[in-house]
């Protein structure tokens, strides 16, 4: 085995399943109990007709782990369709914060300054705070929260990263 | 039957009479409160046989038992709560071993899950992740769909066992019913015809391998008796050596020449030499086991692999391979043998050498041993055994340890489903109510749980049920007063120091058979084993033959837990093995 084989690397797995009670139970106990690492999971139901959601796992691994882990979701009997976004062509992919930031005076000004070079939407405020929302890479999302941390940061949520792949063909 | 005409059920009812459809002739169960409902119905009617076990975890043994000596599914009933949970062992031995097998387990009413009711376990929660699938029926109109879906994914694809959680509150609700099958689910459905391209890539391969070793497994087995017939087929072709694991023994008959014995850790010196020395390997339906590769990163360096399996997760897994071909064994041995014989033409010449080279290993003849006068070997009590038996419509089932080893050496099996052996789980207490549903299976055969006295009182309390339905299963102990294997590990890895696995206090076997009204033998002197043997088989009804047998004896040959196959020790080494620290680790 190559040394470039034993590279572990970050891949985002999107995974269409029945929503039905336990399936995700499932995902994540296949995860867990077969040592697999979740770096972040997304789940909502995308197809009310045919009562399908759509989970996305951002996971690491080396090429033999990631193969593992695609088949070992294939298998699944709820499982639908398992797509490696990150191997499959190319893809977008985003997540949505909130952000509670604390604070008067400059700080709060300067706040919002930064937001607003980030393009984070105020979506709460009282006299002394803000909830910010932002959208986007998880890259910017860290850079935001680390920029907010020296200035009141007290609350984070992130929903995980959501991803489709690029052009015209869907999962 | 109309097919329109519809007949109100209760969910109880609709279970029984779908199993009638579904072909169910015997069900392993124990009752309690949970499926009363259940147990109701089966009290009036005939078309299904009900077994009474004595725990839980018998009853999904003997409907594993049933199933791999069968092709069947094997069809469970238990209760709820500690019902459950005593099946999680066989539930997971069923998993391990690809065996196809429908558990239903009675569950508190709806409005109580959650609530820590009587009898309550979170049997969904616990058996996800040791059942191929589960499901809870929460509505009575999907019960019908439900039972169809879980023999369909029990039996599809790589078997496995599916659970049925159902509340005893749907057992009692009415619902219409016809004998419309309903539809199958449509999210799973495994792949079973091989790819051509790929068949094609792997048979030039074989055309020109010069050292080529066929390693099988219970792949063959599951994919039914045409995949065995395909085997023997592509090796009497090919004229390649052939070896098996632990779970695909019978597949090939054992006492062809082309055959190695078994490989891997107790494997044969030939099977493992060749194995590592090979540079080709088809893997058909085995998984690259830890048991079987020793040493992953000295696993047969030099060879190209060609992998046929069913489940596309056993694909490097382990053993990174050079073609992998998804698909069922005897779907992708059919194309393969055509494509083999109309366009590369196997020249057998080409394999001379190596076969001169294999029986060189051969003659080391690494299952040697020494029977003298005074104790019984317990390879020499296997040998006997198959001597008096080979000729019989035998069928051979063990629990697990030394015995089994032995049994797996010196049993040679000839044709598939005789030989049924907890390989994955290692669960002791497997063999005696695996026995059970073998027996049922095939009330004609001979089928003999070959034990330790160790094991065998995980589930000794079989033989009731064995006394009570009149099978004549024989249970042929190997007693040696040590747990065989963890004494063997003890003394050649833990600097002999017997913790623990020494039984102080054993039963009286012979007296403990006529305490359940079953015949109780005991042989001791070599010269009295074979009539012990016969007596044991003439007898009609359940026997166990306690064979006292040398207690020092050990398993050889043995590749020590993270050694590769050719650091063998066949156990006439002075010096013991010096292990690692990560071979220490390893079980």
């Amino acid at each position: 085995m190559s040394e470039l084989d034993r590279r572990s690397r970050r891949h985002t797995i999107a995974i269409l399943v029945d929503n039905e009670s336990g399936v995700l139970a499932r995902v994540i106990g296949l995860f867990s109990g077969r040592g697999y690492n979740i770096e972040s999971l997304t789940v909502a139901e995308t197809d009310k007709a045919k009562s399908l959601s759509r989970v996305t796992i951002v996971t690491s691994g080396t090429p033999m782990v990631i193969e593992q882990i695609k088949a070992q979701l294939s298998r699944l009997v709820p499982v639908h369709r398992v797509s490696d976004l990150t191997t499959e062509g190319s893809s977008v992919e985003r997540e949505l914060a909130m952000i509670k930031v604390v604070g008067i005076g400059e700080n709060r000004v300067e706040s919002l300054r930064i937001a607003d070079i980030f393009r984070a939407r105020v979506v709460d405020s009282s006299r002394n705070s803000f909830v910010f929302e932002l959208t986007g890479t998880a890259q910017k999302i860290n850079a935001f929260i680390e920029l907010m941390t020296d200035l009141g940061l007290v609350d984070v949520s992130r929903t995980g990263i959501v991803a489709i792949s690029r052009g015209s063909n869907p999962l | 039957m109309d097919k329109d005409k519809i007949e109100e059920l209760t969910g109880a009812e609709l279970v029984v009479r779908t199993l009638n459809d579904l072909g169910v002739d015997i069900i392993f169960g124990y009752p309690g409160g949970a499926v009363l409902p259940i147990y109701d119905v089966i009290f009036s009617q005939e078309k299904l046989r009900h077994i009474l076990v004595r725990h839980e975890q018998g009853a999904v043994h003997a409907a594993e038992g049933y199933a791999r000596s069968t092709g069947k599914v094997g069809v469970v009933l238990v209760t709820s709560g500690p019902g459950a949970t005593n099946a999680v062992t066989g539930l997971t031995d069923a998993l391990m071993d690809s065996v196809p097998l429908v558990c239903f387990t009675g569950q508190v009413a709806t409005h109580l899950i959650g609530n820590d009711a009587f009898q309550e376990a979170d049997t969904t929660g616990i058996t996800r992740p040791c059942t191929k699938h589960n499901y809870l029926v929460k509505d009575i109109n999907d019960l019908h769909s439900i039972i169809h879906e879980a023999f369909y994914v029990a039996r599809a694809g790589r078997p496995g066992p599916v659970v049925i959680d159902l509340p005893k509150d749907i057992q009692l609700t009415t619902v219409g019913y016809n004998d419309k099958i309903p539809l199958k689910n449509t999210s799973y459905n495994p792949k079973t015809e091989g790819d051509v391209e790929v068949i094609n890539s792997a048979s030039k391969l074989i055309s020109e391998a010069e050292k080529p070793i066929i390693y099988s497994g219970g792949g063959v087995i599951n994919s039914g008796l045409d995949a065995s017939k395909l085997l023997i087929d592509l090796a009497k072709y090919t004229g390649f050596p052939i070896t098996s694991t632990l779970m695909g023994l019978g597949a090939f008959p054992s006492s062809d020449s082309q055959f190695l014995g078994m490989l891997g850790m107790h494997g044969t010196y030939e099977a493992n030499m060749a194995m590592h020395q090979a540079d080709l390997i088809i893997a058909i339906g085995s998984r690259f086991d830890d048991r079987i590769t020793g040493r992953l990163d000295a696993f047969s360096p030099n060879s190209k692999k060609i992998h046929i399996d069913i489940d596309p997760s056993s694909i490097n897994k382990n053993v990174s391979v050079d073609i992998p071909i998804i698909g069922d064994i005897a779907k992708v041995l059919h194309p393969m043998l055509a494509i083999l014989k109309n366009k590369y033409n196997v020249d057998k010449t080409k394999t001379k050498h190596w076969w001169s080279q294999i029986n060189d290993w051969r003659k080391i003849n690494c299952l040697s041993y020494i029977q003298g006068n005074e104790t019984i070997k317990p390879q020499y009590a296997i040998e006997t055994l198959y001597k008096l038996t080979k000729d019989m419509d035998a069928r051979i089932t063990t629990e697990v340890g030394q015995h089994q080893m032995w049994a797996a050496q010196f049993y040679k099996f000839e044709k598939p489903n005789r030989w049924m052996t907890s390989g994955g789980l290692g669960t002791m207490g497997y063999g005696l109510p695996a026995a059970i549903g073998v027996q049922l299976a095939h009330p004609k055969s001979l089928v003999v749980d070959i034990a330790g006295e160790a094991s065998i009182l995980m589930n000794i309390q079989e033989i009731s049920t064995a006394v009570q339905y009149r099978l004549p299963v024989k249970i042929f102990i190997l007693n040696n007063g040590y747990m065989g294997m963890v004494r063997q590990w003890q003394e050649l890895l833990h600097g002999g120091r017997y913790s623990e696995s020494y039984t102080e206090a054993l039963p009286d076997f012979v007296k403990l058979a006529e305490s359940f009204h079953a015949f109780g033998i005991r042989v001791i002197d070599p010269d009295d084993l074979e009539s012990s043997i016969k007596k044991m088989i003439d007898y009609d009804g359940p026997v166990i033959l306690d064979v006292v047998v040398d207690p020092d004896e050990n398993c050889f040959p043995m590749i020590p837990s993270g050694s590769a196959h050719n650091e063998m020790m066949l156990g006439k080494e002075k010096d013991l093995p010096k292990l690692s620290k990560e071979g220490l680790a390893l079980v």
